[in-house]
């Protein structure tokens, strides 16, 4: 480099940016979801069919949900992400905090049948700063061969008499405290009601409590059906998705429960100041159309969120939907809006819970 | 201890053979988590536990199928070329830094010498959770977050209290007149460097460079927070993996990982030999 | 540099300074010297090391949101007397402030940012605040007082307001009460927390007991093993050396990864002891995912920590000292007592001090090994950074979890000296 001399420099600098010119013609946006068999059924749905339609790329990273990283970034004045798949609680909140950008909602494509994207959308699923892609559901499952009687409802999970052996429950207060109560005799429309009172939240610990010693609990969204097949718990809860592929693809004796199951939704976000906006912007359209939407339903069992997407999505898969009517019996929707005002609280003691 | 005089009693019979077998049972404790699962990462089938057939040496139950695993996935290919890239790049900057500073600190008119050792050394002491949430914040300002650069900056702050700490003990056995007697033959301060203090402090050089780069190589809280899924380490691809699952993938890679430590014992006890017979050869 | 003498009978350096000044600027010159060769690293280590850190713990007093966004509201509260309700002047700044941040979207996340945090010390703070900010836009007409409390009727309530007084200071130590399971009364009195939501100060001292236990089980594990490396021919020793430095110089996860596989219900132990005949086959025992994992992962984990330094004290002691004193007539025990023992105090103390310094932090392990009651305050700080978002509260946590460590640090220079640290 010394020998260099500087007109021979420039030139060199200059070709440099040259290339990086060329490059940027085809962006290159990175979209962070949560990786595992969700994340291969997206690459296979929206991101193959996007690069091959526009030229551009797409880095695929994996996160563990939440919003640290996006509201450091924002924070910080330099964002990498440009597109997150987030739950609904933590898009709110993102919105509400000012650290998402709002979404062209009027741009979203109407269905293949022609219904304004307003209207095809179901209920809840767009947001200001969110477009939503799927519904997916927690729900609980068994080792066919590891239990004499088989469970059906939620509050069997809680029967230790019924069925005793160690259960597996996600390491948080959501969901948890809903089944708590809900397997207590507490009608689906009411646990938020309940759960909103001091009296409601002791109920709901102390029926925690009754299976507390016989829970491992999981964080991980892969750990649940490796859990029941290590034969560690005798069943426990999990996503839909995740079981579909363990019963579906890896034939693993297991069988699902779906009453009380906890429906939510995931959502595209994009944290405000991100560099490749038109472009990830673009992919947010493209994902979230009918066809793609119900593509992501083949690869992996979560419902779409489009109405006209229901009736393209193969008969094989249809179900295993959260959604389809067989399952959608006693089904909760996970209240965001309850999240993001006692969560905070609710986890706090949950920890204490966790630690006494 | 090292053997039973012939005058013992059958009281001192009996505790030298007790101490020889709880020692031998803590040397157990030691090794068996390593050695044991080497053989189950040539487990056919993909089971925790010695099956059987393992247990009767048949050859149909081993299999290279877990190693093969890791030629195949990408992941883990890449995860390795990243821990080679950003080890590598740290324990260099590590080295060369810590080199530098012990050659300050060992001298006997260095002044502060207690703080300033002790803020050198800070990053060996302060708990990983804490410089991995202080450096998340600071090398995001930065934009420096999910880069290699950052992650190569935090690895190299890690590994320099190593260096420092061995290259300083090498330079307390170091005969100081040797350098006078190199600038009064009139070799320039760089020559002299590198023709006489180099040589003769290499071995701890290069072992604080070991640490340096296993360090690295090893740190897994500080890629959780700031590496992006284009930095992954193999540890935090290992982190991920027992997480979720523990395939037989992650033993085998174990095995590789126990592999490269054999060597690095193998390569220190060389340097040490060295490094002994080079201080019986110095004047004092 | 040769020293000639003037006239004036004062020694002098060659350019004719007097030696004393001369001899001091060398002095001077050497320690600039020296001091110069450490710059580079020092420097490196204060910018990507201790100013982060440093940043961060600023985190733990750092409250900006509600006074940034309710400046004038403040001002008039502060001159409020606590007793009964503000008067208007307080709920019509409370609207017009409110309204304006909310007539634009950039500005209108402060309202939920203040709302965030007014949300840790009060629950349903935030909520009511994003609803209160709402619905405020439509009305413009006095009375604001009546407004607010048909809005919600907390705003009716007076320790609504001294919520909001006491979360307007920029600065607050309020991170640091809450990670000792304290509070304040609206009244500003500090208080325990509830006894439901206390966690902080049993993990503290669940990581301390932890982390004492781990030390004496290495104390324990290290000292016959040491013993017997340092009074083995070298030749033996060193060969048995490798059951030390071999898992030393292994990877964490690796021997995390393999004490899974031990231990776990289908593992390795578990099969043994179901093989024997010990346990039955539906009745094996629970190793992992609890504090029992967490301790024999540590314990195997930070064992070379305690040995290689009380193995480099034991070597050199001579032992003739032990032959002393048995041929002088003391049994084996007293002899060990009174002669060994005390001879090795320091290395234990080094090796403790280390090995209690490195438990104190730990993270990896008890996450992947710890279950419910094997989590450690690393955990719990790693929980509010990227799940809860609270980094107020995790750099209190961090900060006072650094103070003890610091202290232990300090005190460890004070007994071994840390330019005596050895490695390998």
């Amino acid at each position: 480099m010394s020998a260099m001399k500087p007109s021979r420099l420039l030139i060199a600098g200059l070709a440099a940016i040259g290339l990086t010119t060329a490059a940027q013609a085809a962006d290159t946006i990175t979209v962070v979801s949560w990786g595992g068999a969700y994340t291969n059924s997206q690459v296979k749905a929206y991101h193959e069919p996007w690069i091959a339609k526009t030229g551009n790329k797409i880095n695929s990273e994996d996160y563990n949900g939440g919003l640290a990283e996006v509201r450091a970034q924002v924070e910080a004045g330099n964002v990498t992400w440009d597109l997150v798949d987030v739950e609904l609680a933590d898009a709110v909140r993102g919105c509400d905090e000012g650290i998402l950008e709002p979404m062209p909602l009027d741009e979203l494509p109407a269905g293949s049948d022609g219904t304004p994207a307003k209207d095809d959308f179901i209920a809840g699923t767009l947001h200001e700063c969110a477009v939503g892609e799927i519904v997916w559901s927690t729900v609980y499952s068994y080792d066919t061969t590891k239990v004499a009687t088989k469970p059906t409802t939620i509050a069997d999970f809680f029967d230790l008499k019924k069925i005793p052996g160690k259960r597996g429950l996600r390491k948080t207060a959501k969901v948890n405290l809903e089944w708590a109560l809900m397997a207590d005799g507490v009608p689906a429309d009411k646990v938020y009601e309940v759960l909103a009172t001091p009296a409601g939240i002791d109920r709901a610990f102390a029926k925690l409590d009754t299976i507390k010693n016989d829970v491992v609990w999981w964080e991980a969204g892969a750990q649940p059906p490796q859990l029941l097949a290590d034969g560690e718990v005798v069943m426990t809860s999990a996503y839909n998705g995740r079981l579909f592929n363990a019963i579906v693809n890896e034939k693993k004796p297991f069988d699902i429960v779906w009453d009380g199951q906890v429906w939510d939704i995931d959502l595209w976000v994009m944290p405000k100041g991100s560099k490749n906006k038109a472009a990830a912007m673009d992919f947010v359209k493209f994902a979230t159309d009918t066809d793609r939407l119900a593509d992501q339903a083949n690869y992996i069992s979560y419902g779409p969120v489009r109405k006209s997407s229901f009736a393209k999505v193969a008969p094989a898969m249809q179900p295993h939907m959260p959604t389809a009517p067989v399952n959608f019996k006693n089904p909760l929707q996970n209240d965001f809006g309850f999240w993001a005002d006692y969560g905070d609280e609710l986890n706090e003691r949950f920890n204490a819970w966790l630690a006494s | 201890m090292a053997a039973l005089p012939s005058y013992a009693g059958p009281l001192e019979r009996f505790w030298y053979y007790a101490f020889r077998f709880l020692c031998g049972s803590i040397f157990l404790f030691l090794i068996a988590p390593i050695i044991v699962m080497i053989p189950l990462s040539f487990n056919a089938e993909p089971y925790f536990t010695f099956t059987p057939e393992m247990l009767a040496f048949k050859s149909e139950a081993f299999s290279l199928r877990w190693y093969q695993d890791i030629l195949d996935n990408e992941q883990w290919l890449h995860s390795m070329k990243n821990s080679f890239i950003v080890g590598i790049a740290a324990t260099f900057l590590a080295t060369s830094l810590g080199t530098i500073a012990a050659l300050g600190l060992s001298r006997g008119d260095m002044p502060y010498r207690t703080l300033i050792m002790g803020l050198l050394l800070s990053p060996m002491i302060v708990p990983l959770i804490i410089t991995a949430a202080g450096l998340f914040f600071f090398y995001s300002s930065l934009g420096l977050a999910q880069t290699y650069t950052g992650l190569i900056l935090a690895h190299t702050a890690l590994g320099t209290p190593f260096v420092v700490i061995t290259v300083t003990a090498t330079l307390s056995g170091f005969d100081r007149n040797l350098i006078r007697a190199s600038s009064s033959l009139g070799a320039s301060p760089q020559r002299t460097f590198f023709k006489v203090i180099l040589p003769l402090i290499s071995p701890g050089v290069i072992s604080g460079g070991l640490f340096a780069f296993v360090t690295s190589f090893d740190e897994v809280v500080v890629a959780l927070f700031l590496a992006g899924f284009e930095q992954r380490t193999v540890p935090r691809q290992m982190w991920a993996g027992i997480r979720e699952q523990i395939s037989p993938t992650i033993l085998a890679v174990a095995t590789i990982l126990v592999g490269v430590s054999i060597l690095l014992l193998a390569t220190m006890e060389i340097l040490r030999r060295r490094s002994e017979r080079l201080r019986g050869l110095s004047p004092n | 540099m040769a020293a000639i003498t003037e006239n004036d009978g004062m020694m002098r350096a060659a350019d004719g300074t007097p030696l004393k000044q001369a001899l001091a600027r060398a002095t001077r010159m050497n320690k600039a010297r020296a001091f110069l060769l450490t710059t580079p690293l020092l420097a490196f280590i204060l910018v990507t090391f201790i100013l982060p850190i440093g940043l961060m713990l600023f985190r733990s007093i750092d409250t900006p949101e509600v006074s940034a966004a309710f400046p004038k509201t403040l001002a008039i509260l502060q001159e409020w007397d606590g007793n009964d309700l503000p008067g208007e002047d307080a709920y019509a700044s409370f609207a017009s402030e409110m309204q304006e941040l909310a007539s634009d979207r950039d500005t209108r996340s402060m309202i939920s940012r203040a709302g965030t945090r007014l949300n840790y010390i009060q629950s349903g703070f935030r909520s009511l605040m994003n609803k209160t900010s709402r619905r405020i836009q439509r009305v413009e007409e006095p009375p604001f007082k009546e407004a607010f409390i048909k809005i919600d009727k907390r705003w009716g309530e007076a320790d609504t307001w001294k919520t909001i007084r006491q979360a307007g200071s920029r600065y607050s130590t309020r991170a640091y009460l809450n990670a000792l399971d304290l509070t304040t009364s609206p009244d500003g009195e500090i208080v325990a927390q509830p006894e439901i939501k206390q966690i902080y100060v049993t993990l503290f001292e669940r990581t301390i007991w932890v982390s004492i236990g781990v030390t004496v089980a290495c104390i324990a594990l290290a000292y016959p093993i040491s013993y017997l490396l340092a009074t083995l021919p070298s030749g033996t020793s060193n060969l048995l050396m490798i059951f030390v430095l071999l898992p030393f110089w292994t990877s964490l996860l690796v021997r995390t990864t393999s004490w899974i596989v031990l231990l776990q219900t289908n593992g390795v132990i578990n099969d043994i002891l179901v093989w024997i005949g010990i346990v039955g086959d539906d009745s094996r025992i629970q190793m992992i995912y609890n504090m029992t994992g967490t301790f024999i992962a540590m314990t195997h984990i930070l064992l070379p920590f305690m040995v290689l330094p009380l193995y480099s004290v034991m070597k050199t002691i001579p032992r003739d000292h032990m032959r002393a004193a048995r041929s002088l007539g003391a049994n084996p025990m007293i002899a060990f007592m009174r002669i060994y023992l005390p001879q090795t105090v320091a290395g234990v103390g080094a090796g403790s001090i280390l090995v209690f310094i490195l438990a104190i932090g730990y993270y990896i392990t008890p996450a992947l090994v710890g279950g419910q009651d094997g989590q450690l305050i690393s955990n719990i700080i790693e929980y509010h950074m990227k799940k809860s978002l609270n980094w107020g509260l995790a750099a209190a946590l961090g900060g006072i979890l650094l103070a003890g460590v610091l202290a232990l640090y300090w005190l460890y220079n004070r007994i071994v000296g840390i330019s005596n640290m050895k490695l390998g």
